[in-house]
């Protein structure tokens, strides 16, 4: 099915109703598989047993900075091509998005306990992740403060995509600023730094995230798209009652 | 096409300094935070001197976002936005006139007065030039940058705070450049990475702010 199909509200609708409960088995499959790899992979030598935070706290990670982008691209399909499920969908990942960037902040605070003293310390990885939440509050700020929702999703779209150009600037001066995180250790050139033990149930776990991520968004969408429905009832009906 | 941008720049510092335009608020909302400082830290006097190049770039930062509000919406209240889009020169120099006004009334002033409130907080004189300087090169980056989230909030009621904590995360770049500028400076270190730094995300705000602010603008209008 070429994706201009998906445009018609009506069969992105129909998709939906089949993809959100595949994907949110997929996503109970894998977590549960992740978890249970997670619990019997070994302890790291160093950090203990608290490695295991690992696997809910880095792709929590991914998934909040994956979901910036997903609205980035969702908002040049609202300022090039005015298409509303682009509105929509950007509408639907914004908290989400806060919520893993919120979910990443919470483990890495209770990680962070244990391994350097301390729930929070002002380091370069941490700020940067709790700039993207205040970011994605911002944003979500924006929605709720415009009534007219076309508007409001131009004036996110704008925001959006200044956040997407400013997050790397964000990033390097917040490392040029002080830094005590490890470096990234997945995704490096010369391969990754950890174990196959351990990066086994990491993958497995970034995959059940990405499909509850999956399974979220669009039961999300859905929702705006029925929402929407309901509103223009509404101003529908009260425009006939007037009359 | 430099006659109608040059027309902007003077009718906007005009409406500024002239009653009603409220260029001095931003002023006096800086020599309010650094007065407040010593309150809350307590009267020591060495203290307030090492934390005050600091205090310095945190009062022009929030005076400089809080400023941001009026700079679009007041055109969009009484209708001369309207006509700014039918200004013979792109809509994106009329945003970066419009920019370069807003900083000569309310950022440039806060750079004249930062060394005289410095003196206020006992700052030594070498701290001084390295704060005004870095100032300088840094408040046209959030007048830029804040053109952004300026022309987002354009049609919102009461959007004083709300276009500060819009602009604020995606601000954090030039504090710390800036402030980074300033200490290194301070310590006797090599200054001239962070303000070559503060200096490349001006000129990169100079060209994204006002591109941005008139997609948002244009984007508002219909």
């Amino acid at each position: 099915m070429p994706i201009r199909d998906l445009a018609n509200p009506h069969r992105f609708l129909a998709l939906a109703r089949a993809l959100v409960p595949a994907f949110a088995i997929l996503a109970a499959l894998l977590l549960g598989l992740g978890l249970v790899l997670g619990f019997r992979a070994p302890a790291d030598y160093q950090q203990g047993e608290t490695v295991r935070i690992m696997y809910v706290h880095v792709p929590a990670a991914w998934i909040a900075l994956g979901t910036w982008v997903l609205m980035a691209a969702s908002a040049l399909g609202t300022l090039v091509w005015r298409h509303p499920l682009a509105d929509v969908s950007a509408k639907a990942a914004a908290p989400i998005g806060a919520a893993f960037c919120l979910l990443c902040l919470v483990t890495g605070a209770l990680w962070g306990r244990p391994m350097w003293g301390a729930y929070w310390v002002w380091d370069a990885r941490l700020t940067s992740v709790l700039v993207l939440f205040l970011l994605y509050l911002g944003v979500l700020a924006l929605w709720r403060a415009i009534d007219d929702p076309d508007r409001a999703a131009r004036a996110a779209a704008v925001l959006t995509l200044v956040g997407l150009v400013n997050i790397p600037i964000i990033k390097f001066s917040v490392d040029w600023w002080s830094t005590l995180h490890q470096p990234a250790s997945v995704f490096r050139l010369g391969g990754s730094t950890i174990h196959p033990a351990l990066l086994t149930p990491l993958l497995v776990m970034a995959l059940g995230f990405a499909a509850l991520f999956l399974a979220l968004y669009l039961a999300a969408m859905r929702n705006e798209i029925l929402r929407r429905r309901v509103r223009t009832a509404h101003i529908l009906a009260a425009a006939r009652a007037e009359r | 096409m430099i006659a109608p941008l040059a027309a902007i720049v003077k009718r906007d510092l005009l409406l500024a300094v002239r009653a009603g335009g409220g260029a001095g608020v931003g002023l006096m909302f800086f020599l309010a935070v650094v007065v407040v400082v010593p309150f809350a830290v307590g009267p020591d006097i060495p203290l307030i001197a090492r934390v005050g190049p600091a205090v310095l770039w945190l009062g022009a930062f929030l005076a400089s976002l809080l400023g941001l509000d009026g700079l679009f919406s007041a055109d969009h209240e009484d209708g001369s936005l309207d006509l700014l889009f039918l200004a013979p020169v792109p809509l994106e120099l009329v945003a970066a006139a419009k920019g370069l006004a807003h900083w000569l009334a309310t950022g440039l002033p806060l750079v004249v007065l930062a060394p005289l409130l410095g003196l206020l907080l006992g700052v030594e004189p070498r701290a001084l030039g390295a704060v005004t300087l870095s100032l300088l090169v840094g408040t046209p980056a959030l007048t830029f940058l804040g053109l952004v989230g300026a022309a987002i909030a354009v049609a919102l009621p009461r959007s004083g705070l709300f276009v500060a904590v819009l602009t604020l995360p995606l601000a954090i770049p030039i504090l710390i450049f800036g402030v980074g500028a300033t200490s290194a400076a301070i310590a006797g270190e090599a200054a001239a990475a962070p303000f070559k730094f503060a200096l490349s995300l001006t000129l990169f705000f100079l060209v994204l702010g006002p591109a941005a602010a008139a997609a948002a603008l244009r984007h508002a209008r219909d």
